[in-house]
């Protein structure tokens, strides 16, 4: 790990965020290694899009910063990060929503190689929409038809034209497959896995769905309420939760296989509010295993094992 | 497109008709008789009763409405009972007028009320907003009679910059032309600058709060280029219908403007017309405005084309 130090290129530190009193993120660190898919996972209001929109500085921080290949974005001014934009992408969950009614598809995946000068003149930047096109699947010839003519699997892998259009080295997916149907799912995610290795990606794979991000991702993140409580390689994490919280998100995954169900972990009553969380571990209040002095302060996110960390004081439960 | 084009113009034709046919029968229902607004109030009955007769008021309603229709859609719209003028000619002058004064207010609506309503919705919630929001509140609260007089009282009366009434036609003097339609078109259009700006400043907040604006600026897109190439590209559609839709309120503005302002223009033909049981020009002048209002709903339609690439006419 200490030898992929210059091998990071996204290091989140000490980020925050809140909206008004709402803490949306609180504390968190991570790095992206040059080359991997790490996936976000969390429950809805967790906090998940909120650190996504931060890493590509779609959103300021409250404090804490993010460096993007050595330089800290949040002292770019306006015009240096537009230009920073171009090594950076998002994907957007809502495939319907997220493209401009108006404009040609083929004009959407242009834009940024007009705004950012890219392949040389009209001509050359049409080769490059098509060729976009043909990567992700799209026939060319759609180039002049508008959003409402295609269906959500085609107008995500526009979205994914698009994000590639400028040659980014990172990209954020967020929620990307959550809006299609399974069975399309499945075609995205192995779409977006082929180009991450082709095109050696580094990806933040945010998302919901334990089972997509087990079957994408190299690493991964479990956040709750605004914390990142559990960090470590997606194999190992799924098969040996460390954090209370992630064995019950695990135990709570259906199994295909009658005979292999189970004992699920229940948890006991709802997320607690952002506006007031509880003191100290923010899990503790629905902890099956949570002892008086989890009240007493925050556990900081520690190394447990080889590349994994973990949010949690009881380590006598693993 | 052409075809479309067609359709509407044959939509346009029945509504023409039952227009005319409205405004015909509702004049023949207004109190009063044309008789007395012609001979004078000392007229015999006699004299008054072989006017009737002669002027054909007493024949049956349809077979005076033929008649009149006869004549109108061979251009023939009579003669004005109290000047003997042919009302067509008249037309032929007040229509400039009229159609001048509503396009400036168009134009005024759009130069004030688009780029108005972006900074307010860019500027959102801060004094700039508060400010704009106030005017346009205002606005469209003002009267046009009242509107008129303070603009006359403040540019005529105290800076004496403009002119405070009166008319040349364009053609004769572009720049006297201009400064006596100033403040006419301003008070014809404030409740549409106004209106337009509200528009402007909505679709484009809720354009803006859109996804695919996120997507643009995520592309990298500058602001400049977010705001114009995709925002009000978008938040143009509601605010050409507000303008489309206004069209008719603009005339009934512009007929009070006219009187205010004394320019020679279709509404206040109208009025004038309707004081003085002068019902020739009266029909005629209604007909041309609905009319009017029913082409600009046609011309507002293919905009939308324009505007919206999407619809294919």
């Amino acid at each position: 790990m200490l030898a992929g130090e210059q091998n990071v290129l996204v290091r989140a530190q000490s980020l925050r965020k809140s909206f008004g009193g709402v803490k949306a993120v609180e504390d968190v660190n991570f790095s992206l290694r040059r080359g991997e898919i790490v996936g976000l996972v969390g429950e809805s209001g967790s906090g998940k899009t909120t650190v996504g929109r931060m890493a590509l500085r779609l959103l300021d921080p409250t404090s804490g910063g993010v460096v993007f290949d050595g330089t800290d974005l949040t002292t770019l001014s306006g015009g240096q990060m537009r230009c920073m934009r171009q090594r950076m992408q998002l994907i957007f969950q809502d495939p319907f929503a997220s493209l401009n009614p108006h404009m040609r598809i083929g004009e959407a995946i242009e834009e940024p190689l007009i705004v950012h000068g890219l392949n040389g003149g009209r001509s050359g930047r049409r080769e490059r929409v098509f060729e976009l096109m043909s990567v992700v699947g799209l026939r060319p010839s759609y180039a002049e038809r508008y959003p409402h003519e295609f269906s959500g699997g085609q107008r995500q892998r526009i979205g994914i034209a698009r994000a590639l259009a400028s040659n980014p080295e990172f990209i954020v997916a967020d929620e990307a497959v959550s809006a299609l149907d399974v069975s399309i799912q499945a075609q995205i995610i192995n779409l977006l896995r082929e180009l991450q290795r082709n095109l050696h990606l580094t990806m933040l794979f945010i998302s919901h769905d334990l089972g997509v991000v087990r079957y994408i991702a190299d690493r991964i993140m479990v956040m709750y309420l605004g914390r990142i409580v559990e960090l470590g390689p997606a194999d190992e994490l799924f098969s040996n939760p460390r954090h209370p919280y992630t064995k019950a998100l695990i135990s709570a995954i259906p199994e295909t296989n009658p005979s292999l169900r189970r004992d699920r972990i229940i948890l006991k009553g709802d997320v607690p509010s952002p506006i007031n969380p509880p003191s100290g571990c923010v899990f503790r209040e629905r902890c099956p295993v949570a002892l008086p002095a989890c009240a007493a302060e925050v556990p900081t996110l520690r190394p447990a094992g080889s590349d994994r960390m973990k949010a949690c004081i009881r380590d006598d439960v693993d | 497109m052409m075809k479309h084009i067609m359709r509407s113009g044959i939509y346009l034709l029945p509504i023409a008709l039952m227009t005319s046919f409205l405004v015909f029968s509702m004049l023949l229902l207004l109190p009063g008789d044309p008789t007395i607004a012609l001979l004078g109030e000392r007229a015999t009955l006699e004299e008054r009763e072989a006017l009737r007769i002669k002027m054909g008021f007493d024949d049956p309603i349809p077979l005076q409405y033929a008649r009149w229709m006869e004549k109108t859609v061979t251009g023939d719209f009579g003669r004005s009972l109290r000047t003997q003028e042919p009302v067509a000619d008249m037309l032929a002058t007040r229509i400039p007028v009229t159609l001048e004064l509503t396009l400036l207010a168009v134009l005024l609506s759009v130069v004030i009320g688009v780029p108005g309503g972006i900074l307010a919705a860019l500027k959102r919630n801060t004094w700039t907003d508060f400010i704009i929001s106030f005017l346009s509140m205002g606005g469209m609260a003002l009267p046009y009679f009242w509107a008129g007089i303070l603009l006359i009282r403040l540019f005529s009366l105290q800076l004496g910059w403009l002119p405070p009434s009166g008319y040349v036609p364009f053609f004769q003097d572009p720049v006297q032309n201009v400064k006596l339609m100033i403040m006419p078109s301003l008070t014809v259009g404030v409740s549409l600058i106004a209106l337009v700006m509200r528009q402007t400043r909505t679709s484009m907040l809720e354009v803006m709060s859109q996804d695919y604006i996120r997507t643009a600026r995520a592309k990298g897109v500058s602001h400049t280029r977010v705001v114009f190439r995709h925002a009000l590209h978008n938040a143009m559609i509601p605010i050409v219908t507000v303008i489309g839709l206004q069209m008719g309120a603009l005339v009934s503005g512009a007929v009070v403007t006219e009187t205010i302002f004394s320019l020679p223009g279709l509404g206040r033909m109208i009025v004038e017309g309707i004081f003085e049981r002068d019902l020739a020009p009266v029909q005629a002048g209604i007909l041309v405005i609905v009319i009017g209002v029913i082409l600009v709903n046609m011309l507002t339609d293919l905009t939308y084309a324009v505007l919206d690439r999407r619809i294919k006419l």
